[in-house]
């Protein structure tokens, strides 16, 4: 009975315009909210590394300050990448054959060794080179059981020498170098995974993997403002200025080549308007007009790049608070516009018939396997990691400006 | 020291640990890669995928819509009620162009109601908004999977669970997906989807389970019009159907310009069609 009812429910929902393949009326997406915030979890962890690379390889010392709390930020986010796509598996307990017999030609089985390679590889060794000497200092003066994970953390090796610290800032120095194009492999493979679909006009297209990528660096820098804003706030510390304004130059130029880049794909897609064009534009003009033309493109884009901007230029004359309050709020529409582009980009290329004569409309559930309740709590995971992780490594008597070695270095380079 | 050498059999020991996983996948995938050679299929025991190739011929001139090839199908198949089907039938309807308009074609209205199967003895899709006389071509296009040479749906699966048979079929370990969707995303023609009881991927099989006994698929078997065209490359008889139908037709595939080379031939198509 209840199985009728929703039935005519479902069929008297106006779900279809237009002719799509019968096996596309569906009620629900093939690929849903979890797989919205998949792309968007793993853009901030390589918008993150890259971030902290600034301070690492490129020697922007303004930026150490937040060195530490990027890198850990984007170890939070890394650790919960891959959660949104088991929890969307039909099977997730196969999950492992991915892993254990990857199809070579998917670019889907080789995500899961890129993944595997940044994390274990380039993230945590270089966490663990970067926090070794103070993990030995903190094991001695730390009592209990913090002061026992410090101790397992040293992994045994207690040499704080002039040599051994060395030696660790050249292996952090090196891995921030394997780290970078790492971090643009991670993105750009998840851009390619939409990229590679050629059925798709909205989706296949080589600009996708660029477009990922900077669109990460972007959405990294501003978790990064966000939540160094955030946890200055918390401690009733005073923000660094320098630091600050530094992180806002970086994010407006990303944000800048970022716009440029996606404002070049969508002139292309319009002048040579292959096959499939009408549908992209009812795309633009109905289907997508709040997510793509508001969200993702006045606020996500356009408002920061003005509010950012005019700092560049007047950034002396505006008083430190009001520059503060534009920087945090350009940080948080940012992170809003990309959670929009991902939306535009993976429902977009769900929301018309690959017959390119309909358009769908979903029902996006609100509890169950698909749904936003379970996306909610995924997303909501990522930042109390970071909140254990602050309180572990980089807590108030920590100082958040614990890179007295990498600052020493930059002086004396 | 003593430290030095700590740390670098710590490290030692962190990538002996990753080598260690890397050849536990090394080995796995070539354990799968002879696996393949066994690979589960529906196939009897003494079926040699490679004696035969497979083949789909549709002369759309003979379709007349009655979507009796599409209930088969489920019926056969057990595919679930609801907008899950492995095969289906097209209604297009062409109208004539407006007087003075300059257009070569009116509007074209597809449609496919339930893909086409009858209901209660009753044909599925409805009496067209036209009138006889402000149409100018209407036809029905039975669609399938496409069998195609270069399967994107074979070249994104994650965990190689489809597969392409040597025989030309184009098929689906349910063993083995892990219902990532990823190949419903890759398929242009729509043939694929998510089986809800399964939750795996599902397609076409050309009814496996049936050609490799000797027997026709399910739609073949019923169409009443001779539409569909099924037959084996490998061993032509004189007189076979598919011979005469090459003979008889100029072909065409679907979507042609994504280079996914279909096995699954039509005559008589029309340019709506995709």
């Amino acid at each position: 009975m209840i199985n009728e009812l929703t039935n005519a429910v479902v069929e008297a929902l106006p779900q279809v315009q237009g002719y799509v393949y019968p096996n596309e009326a569906n009620v629900h997406p093939v690929w849903s909210v979890l797989i919205v915030i998949y792309p968007y979890i793993t853009g901030l962890v390589a918008g993150a590394f890259i971030m902290a690379s600034l301070v690492r390889v490129f020697n922007v010392k303004a930026l150490a300050p937040v060195y530490r709390l990027s890198m850990l930020t984007a170890l939070a986010f890394l650790l919960c990448a891959t959660l949104p796509l088991l929890c969307h598996l039909g099977h997730p307990e196969r999950n492992y054959e991915v892993m254990m017999t990857p199809h070579m030609t998917s670019p889907m089985a080789i995500f899961g060794f890129v993944y595997a390679w940044y994390l274990m590889a380039v993230l945590l060794l270089e966490l663990w080179f970067d926090f070794r000497q103070d993990f030995v200092k903190w094991s001695k003066t730390t009592p209990g059981f913090q002061g026992l994970i410090y101790r397992v953390l040293t992994l045994g090796v207690t040499d704080v020498s002039e040599k051994s610290v060395r030696l660790d800032m050249k292996m952090e120095w090196i891995l921030s170098i394997i780290g970078i194009p790492s971090a643009f492999l991670l993105h750009g493979y998840v851009g390619f995974i939409f990229g590679s679909i050629k059925a798709n006009p909205w989706w296949g297209n080589v600009l996708m993997p660029i477009m990922f990528i900077l669109s990460a660096i972007v959405s990294g820098i501003a978790l990064c403002v966000f939540n160094y804003i955030v946890l200055i706030w918390i401690r009733r510390k005073t923000v660094d200025m320098r630091c600050l304004d530094a992180m806002a130059m970086f994010l407006f130029y990303a944000l800048l080549v970022d716009a440029v880049i996606e404002g070049l794909d969508v002139f292309h897609r319009g002048f040579a308007a292959e096959e499939g064009f009408s549908v992209l534009q009812t795309m633009i003009r109905e289907k997508l007009f709040y997510t793509l033309n508001i969200g993702q493109v006045g606020i996500g884009t356009l408002l920061p790049l003005l509010m950012l901007g005019s700092l560049q230029v007047l950034r002396q004359r505006v008083p430190e608070a009001i520059r503060r309050t534009m920087i945090f709020f350009s940080g948080a529409m940012i992170l809003f516009g990309v959670l929009m582009m991902r939306w535009n980009v993976v429902m977009g290329g769900q929301f018309f018939s690959k017959s390119f004569r309909g358009v769908m409309s979903y029902k996006t559930e609100f509890a169950g396997q698909e749904g936003w309740l379970l996306a909610a709590v995924i997303m909501c995971l990522p930042p109390i990691i970071l909140t254990v992780l602050v309180k572990l490594f980089l807590s108030e008597s920590k100082e958040l400006q614990p890179c007295e070695h990498l600052l020493e270095k930059s002086s004396k380079a | 020291m003593k430290n030095q050498i700590n740390r670098r059999s710590s490290l030692l020991r962190m990538g002996a640990t990753m080598a260690g996983l890397l050849t536990l996948t090394v080995a796995r995938t070539a354990k799968s890669a002879v696996q393949n050679l066994f690979v589960s299929t529906t196939a009897p025991k003494g079926y040699d995928p490679t004696k035969h190739k497979w083949l789909m011929c549709i002369d759309d001139n003979k379709c007349i819509g009655c979507g009796l090839c599409a209930e088969a199908c489920k019926k056969e198949n057990g595919v679930p009620e609801g907008p899950y089907f492995r095969t289906w039938i097209e209604r297009y309807i062409i109208a004539k162009p407006k007087r003075g308009s300059g257009e070569t074609r009116g509007e074209v209205i597809v449609d496919s109601p339930n893909g086409g199967i009858p209901k209660g003895g009753v044909s599925a899709f409805p009496e067209p908004t036209l009138t006889k006389d402000e149409v100018e071509h209407a036809f029905f296009v039975p669609k399938l999977c496409n069998l195609c040479e270069n399967p994107p749906c074979v070249q994104v699966c994650p965990v190689g669970a489809t597969f392409k048979a040597p025989d030309g079929a184009v098929l689906i370990d349910p063993k083995y997906c892990i219902g990532c969707a990823f190949c419903v995303q890759a398929c242009p023609y729509g043939a694929r989807f998510l089986n809800p009881v399964t939750k795996t991927a599902e397609k076409c099989t050309l009814c496996y389970h049936r050609i490799t006994r000797n027997l026709k698929p399910a739609c073949v078997e019923i169409c009443p019009a001779e539409a569909r065209i099924f037959g084996d490359l490998n061993n032509l008889k004189a007189e076979d159907p598919i011979q005469k139908f090459y003979e008889k037709n100029r072909v065409q595939v679907l979507k042609p310009h994504l280079g996914t080379e279909p096995r699954v031939l039509y005559a008589a198509l029309d340019k709506e069609v995709r």
